[in-house]
């Protein structure tokens, strides 16, 4: 267990957190101003990764299936909103959990017919392909350091637009008191549709960004979906920043859990025992963190709303 | 004084007793398996009705019961303890204090976050079961032999199992009925009818709310311990979200705060689900939108047809 | 019976309780009325326990109970009627005072016996509804009664739970004048045997029913005084009386 190892992964943990902030962020805006719980944002996700592979073979360029892959998943996220979504806005949680649960049936098995239950192959156009040298001397792949930084500069753009821009001064109000927003005589459906047409795009980014280092397959979504959870509830509903925040922490300790619990444990106790308890500590770490959190703070670190 | 209501049920049950000396006189075997499926997960939704329902919990996290209850039917099998009379009692209670454990965190917050918390909570288990090699992890694990309740019934005989899981399924619908109906029952209802206004009179939700979460568990952790048994097979899959979601469909569908509603509900869904699967083999393609329009247009759930809901 | 001592409660700039001392002796009814906004509902709510105070102190009867929950003071005799409705909609008016009646009679932790038709609960939830004038009602759901009943049966839940002190958040906001005055009947049927803190607006009842009345402008006590030397009291006219008695 080198210094060198411990780098790289804490990395790997940025990166992985960068995108559960990315899926997080969307998420948490549409939870804290509509008031809705969407489990189909995992297959937003999805489908993000899914047209990518789709597109950038079909054009056989990649940067033209990309950007065609978050062109789609936006628009198919604006199309679920308006034909599945609008009618919800006004019901309870349960219920929106359960439509919600329907199109993640729905979603995946429409994929499993288009493309089969196995999973794709999603490949990297050969500029991606490297890796680069680091200061501790090992190698990290290219592909990685661009996620990341591609996640950094969403999060600057994000940021700016919350803070800076009269959009994000209504999507904060929104947040924090949605009726007020609706009394000033702003345009809330056209101010829903777009926020929830940036989460689809967001989680779509993610998703395409995704394919290549995990498997593209059937239920994907909801893996990720699952932890984001554990994100914005650590972060606080309605917080962008929060969403950062909780992003990061559980990346960075879901990584680190995985890779080294296992043998930090085996120099306490015996390996055989280790190997059994380590994967499963490891896996149960970032929900034993949120328990934690919740225990201290039950609105989460940075809540919206007062 | 016999309601219509009373009657429907007397109708319901004769049905089910009857099934199965018709379907072996008729040769279709084959649903006395389906349906026993049928009972034992309908035991499982009255338990959720409990909470859901009555209680105004949204557990999204339902499903681990059903888990903790085959995993502990499961496990004691796979290390030679068979008898029914040690391996059921233990489901049960693993399952009360898993319940307890989740339920005295979960229960302090309310709203989306209980529901994200009871996912996240159930998700824990599932990873738990997947890493525990020893038992199969991700692909599961057979049971060895069913549960043994030497003298009393034999789960082999697939007729006698049936009635087993009938009897209990019946036991479970009169049980929740008592307790909804007492005074118990009542605050946990007010309590979802109207959190404030229980407060104000005196009552502290919480307690009751996490007495109201160990019930269902334990009485889930039995279904699962049935479900061991039906399946001859345990995987971590039980304990799944999409589990969970299932169970809760089963509720909405049925009509929650209903007696009747869960049993209902689960019955109509597994049929769909039957007929679904033997049109095509996306069949989930077709459920899904299904259930999304279920929801939109049928608020009261399909006990509402019936008879109006209790006071 | 109530001392309240120094109660402040801040919302980010805004004052809402601004260092407020109150008495209520036993069996008095307390009037307090003030302008909108002057904090009359934030008052309650840190009386009843729904409220945290930043600083000060609520002692009843003797006890100090600034850091109890409002489950805990409603058990202690502090019972509640609230200035939005809130009673349980898909109860029976009959259920909705039974639940009260069982919050008061023993612990609820029972599994078995059926509630909704136990004796000990129906009967005196009967007899509370008579009382109100409630009694050909008693099977109806909440939900389905008229506004004015609903607020008849939010006094009478907060009756059922037996208290030592009565805190009646408006109780005929939204009335007409014929049920305006049935409400000032009956509540001052029930001066004689409570002790009461009564915010209203409706100026006929306070001057009717109070014994004593404070007046609330921007989360402080201006004037504590008998309705007589209130009506007369100049910075009060001033301030809130001049547009409304």
């Amino acid at each position: 267990m080198t210094w060198g190892l411990v780098f790289e992964q804490l990395l790997n943990g940025l990166q992985y957190g960068v995108m559960l902030f990315l899926m997080a962020a969307g998420l948490t805006l549409v939870l804290g101003i509509m008031n809705m719980v969407n489990l189909a944002h995992g297959s937003l996700y999805m489908v993000g990764a899914y047209l990518a592979v789709a597109l950038t073979g079909w054009t056989g360029n990649y940067f033209a299936g990309v950007a065609l892959a978050l062109l789609c998943t936006l628009l198919v996220g604006m199309a679920i909103e308006v034909v599945a979504l609008r009618t919800l806005y006004n019901r309870d949680h349960l219920d929106q959990v359960l439509a919600t649960f329907g199109l993640i049936l729905f979603f995946n098995e429409l994929v499993s017919m288009i493309w089969g239950r196995g999973a794709q192959y999603a490949s990297l156009p050969v500029w991606l392909q490297g890796h680069i040298d680091l200061f501790t001397g090992s190698r990290y792949p290219v592909y990685r350091v661009t996620i990341l930084v591609v996640g950094l500069l969403v999060a600057i753009l994000l940021w700016y637009v919350v803070t800076r821009t009269r959009l994000g001064m209504l999507v904060r109000a929104g947040a924090s008191n949605r009726t007020m927003v609706g009394a000033l005589g702003v345009n809330i459906k056209l101010l829903y549709t777009v926020v929830f047409g940036v989460g689809a795009a967001l989680a779509g980014l993610a998703g395409l960004m995704a394919g290549p280092i995990y498997a593209v397959q059937p239920g994907m979504g909801e893996l990720i979906l699952i932890q984001v959870f554990v994100v914005i509830v650590i972060g606080g509903i309605g917080s962008v920043r929060g969403a950062l925040v909780g992003a990061i922490i559980v990346g960075v300790v879901d990584t680190l859990g995985r890779a080294f619990l296992k043998p930090l444990l085996g120099s306490v106790i015996s390996p055989p025992a280790a190997e059994a308890a380590g994967p499963a500590l490891a896996s149960m770490l970032i929900y034993l963190l949120m328990a934690l959190v919740l225990a201290v703070r039950p609105a989460g670190l940075f809540p919206a709303r007062g | 004084m016999i309601t219509k209501r009373m009657l429907l049920w007397l109708v319901f049950v004769l049905v089910l007793v009857a099934l199965p000396p018709l379907a072996t006189v008729l040769g279709q075997t084959y649903y006395i398996d389906l349906v026993r499926r049928m009972l034992i997960l309908s035991l499982a939704a009255i338990s959720l009705n409990l909470i859901l329902g009555y209680g105004g919990l949204v557990s999204f996290g339902h499903a681990a019961y059903l888990g903790i209850g085959a995993y502990s039917v499961g496990i004691m099998s796979f290390y030679g303890v068979a008898s029914g009379w040690l391996q059921w009692p233990l489901a049960i209670g693993a399952s009360a204090l898993v319940a307890l454990a989740i339920g005295a965190v979960s229960i302090r917050t309310s709203g989306v976050y209980f529901i994200m918390i009871t996912l996240a909570f159930t998700q824990m288990l599932y990873y738990l079961g997947i890493s525990l090699a020893e038992f199969g992890g991700d692909d599961g694990m057979r049971l060895k032999a069913r549960s043994q309740f030497t003298g009393l019934v034999d789960l082999r005989d697939p007729v006698a199992f049936y009635y087993l899981a009938l009897a209990l399924m019946l036991f479970s619908v009169f049980l929740v009925y008592r307790i909804v109906n007492s005074r118990f029952g009542m605050v946990l209802r007010a309590a979802k009818s109207n959190d404030a206004r229980t407060r104000a009179i005196g009552f502290s939700p919480y307690p009751y709310r996490l007495a109201a979460f160990v019930i269902a568990g334990a009485m889930c952790g039995l279904a699962g311990a049935l479900y061991a048994n039906h399946t001859n097979y345990i995987t971590p899959g039980l304990m799944s979200w999409q589990q969970s979601g299932d169970l809760m469909f089963m509720v909405i569908l049925g009509g929650m705060a209903s007696t009747a509603g869960p049993v209902l509900g689960t019955f109509v869904l597994l049929l769909v689900e039957e007929v679904l699967k033997g049109w095509t083999e996306y069949w989930q393609a077709v459920l899904g939108p299904l259930l999304v329009l279920s929801v939109i247009f049928f608020k009261r759930g399909l006990a509402g047809m019936f008879y109006k809901p209790d006071a | 019976m109530l001392e309240v001592r120094a109660l402040t409660k801040r919302f980010g700039g805004l004052r809402a309780s601004d260092g407020i001392d109150f008495d209520v002796a036993e069996g008095e009814t307390h009037a307090v009325i003030g302008p909108n906004g002057a904090g009359k509902t934030t008052f309650i709510s840190q009386l009843a326990g729904n409220l945290r105070p930043d600083s000060g102190t609520v002692r009843f009867a003797g006890a100090d109970i600034t850091a109890l929950s409002a489950p805990r003071r409603a058990r202690l005799g502090l019972a509640r009627s609230f200035q939005i409705t809130s009673v349980y909609p898909d109860f029976s008016a009959l259920h909705n005072v039974a639940l009260a009646i069982q919050a008061h009679s023993g612990h609820s932790f029972r599994f078995w016996r059926d509630a909704r038709s136990d004796p000990q609960l129906i009967q005196p939830a009967r007899k509370i509804l008579g009382e109100l004038g409630l009694g050909e009602r008693s099977e109806v759901l909440a939900a389905n009664l008229s506004h004015g009943e609903q607020r008849q049966l939010e006094v009478a839940i907060a009756l059922a739970t037996s208290p030592r002190l009565l805190l009646l958040d408006e109780p005929m906001a939204g009335m007409g004048i014929e049920e305006s005055q049935r409400m000032i009947t009956l509540l001052s049927s029930l001066k004689r045997r409570h002790t009461i803190i009564l915010v209203e607006h409706d100026m006929d009842a306070v001057f009717r029913l109070a014994d004593r009345i404070s007046v609330l402008v921007y989360g402080r006590v201006v004037a504590t005084d008998t309705p007589e030397k209130i009506r007369a009291n100049e910075e009060v006219r001033r301030a809130y009386l001049g547009t409304e008695a």
